[in-house]
């Protein structure tokens, strides 16, 4: 299977595998007119399967976004058809206005306009907390 | 400019400096009579607590300073719809100190990140109170004459006590505290507070439904309500309040130098039977957590006496 190659853009690479979509919907590339290729099971040494997306335009990529959804996940950066960058993620300490608090009890709950800000307690095991009321983000 | 708004800001040399001034506000009263001259703390109590409000307006008034505030959200702003962030910025104006009550969490904090004076929570819903905590260790350090080695047992309601919460957090950096949880099952510690706080400082702690069975261990017996306004349910409140109540009968087989204390309000959680007994220490807990907002006034205005 062939896919052009992108100009100026981003390779999304390490995906695992069957999240490929998520990532397209959680990043919004939907919304925007430009070429973005989704490949699924592509394979892989290091993870067996995994899904690549293609983004050719330059776009503002929300990396904390990317990081939350899995840290695993490599960003390289290509301008003039070639590779000038390649970001390895990681889970971000804070995340602003991608979680929203839960918790009844919380400021935020009654207050729309203060902005969702989540800070990541226990990396190991993935745990974000409200800024404001601490609760634990939970799916 | 520091605000508190958790008891985590402080570091341990801090609390420990500011009990040292308390003692010595204690020792001295007359020294500090005008320490706050011409300063103002504005009490925004958004739910009634008629005794933390008073201890900061007693506070001030004995530092000399003035006063000024509302003690319900229906007689501020807050009625008409105005935000904590709104309100924080329009009392900067009038006052020189915000010392804020709020039964939203996070309150506290959003005021303090819109003020440009020092904002103190003074309570937010379930969950932080940190004035309340120096109060806690000025009262164990005061009647055990340290605040290391000891072992410490936690009764009543775990999971919504905030007062709780705060004080085993500020506990966990002291060295040798055993922590004892005495609870009923339905209202045990929430597990972020064993797993954040108790293990990863390696604090040691047991659990227990019996009160009794542990109460002869104990260096310090930390009393709470269990709070009707937490719950959903009044059948769940009532069958619950009267779990775990301290009788006199109960205090003759724990240590002749236990200290009990209560953050108070009680509502029938120690018999009055027990407040004649020295080891009852609740009441001068109260007036211990006036001299540690005094102190703390102190240290947030940055007067030095």
């Amino acid at each position: 299977m062939n896919v052009d190659s992108i100009k100026n853009g981003f390779v999304l690479d390490h995906i695992k595998a069957g999240c490929g979509m998520q990532i397209y919907r959680d990043l919004h590339l939907d919304e925007i007119d430009c070429p973005v290729a989704i490949i699924k099971n592509v394979p892989s040494k290091k993870m067996g399967k995994k899904d690549i997306i293609k983004i050719d335009a330059d776009i503002e990529l929300d990396l904390d976004i990317l990081g939350y959804i899995d840290p695993g996940i490599t960003v390289n950066v290509i301008r003039n058809d070639q590779k000038v960058e390649k970001k390895h993620l990681s889970l971000p300490e804070q995340l602003t206005g991608i979680l929203k608090c839960k918790n009844p009890r919380c400021i935020s709950s009654t207050e729309q306009e203060l902005p969702q800000i989540f800070k990541l307690a226990d990396k190991e095991k993935r745990v974000y907390r409200c800024l404001y009321c601490e609760s634990a983000f939970k799916e | 400019m520091r605000s508190l708004i958790d008891i985590q800001e402080l570091s341990v040399k801090e609390i420990d400096e500011m009990m040292d001034v308390a003692d010595d506000i204690i020792a001295n009263p007359k020294k500090y009579e005008n320490a706050c001259r011409g300063k103002k703390i504005a009490t925004l109590f958004f739910e009634p607590s008629t005794r933390t409000r008073l201890s900061f307006e007693a506070a001030m008034y004995e530092l000399g300073g003035n006063v000024l505030g509302f003690s319900e959200a229906q007689s501020s702003s807050a009625s008409k719809g105005e935000s904590v962030a709104d309100t924080a910025k329009v009392v900067s104006c009038y006052a020189d100190i915000i010392a804020m009550r709020h039964p939203k969490e996070g309150a506290p904090l959003v005021a303090s990140m819109n003020a440009t004076v020092p904002v103190i929570n003074a309570g937010d819903g379930g969950h932080n109170h940190p004035t309340q905590t120096l109060a806690d260790l000025l009262t164990i350090r005061r009647e055990k004459g340290r605040v290391n080695n000891l072992t410490i047992g936690f009764c009543g309601d775990l999971k919504f006590g905030r007062t709780v919460h705060s004080l085993i957090s500020a506990l966990s950096r002291y060295t040798g505290i055993k922590v004892v949880l005495i609870s009923p099952n339905e209202l045990k510690l929430p597990g972020y507070i064993k797993s954040d706080v108790m293990d990863k400082n390696g604090m040691a702690y047991t659990e227990t439904t019996d009160l009794m069975e542990v109460l002869p261990e104990l260096d310090i017996l930390y009393m709470t309500r269990v709070q009707g306004e937490r719950f959903f349910s009044e059948e769940e409140y009532l069958r619950l309040r009267d779990s775990y109540i301290l009788t006199p009968e109960k205090m003759a087989c724990a240590k002749s130098d236990l200290a009990v204390l209560h953050p108070l309000p009680r509502v029938n959680e120690i018999a009055v039977g027990v407040d004649a007994d020295p080891r009852a220490c609740y009441f001068k807990q109260v007036l211990n957590g006036k001299y540690m907002r005094m102190a703390l006034i102190l240290k947030l205005l940055e007067v030095t006496v």
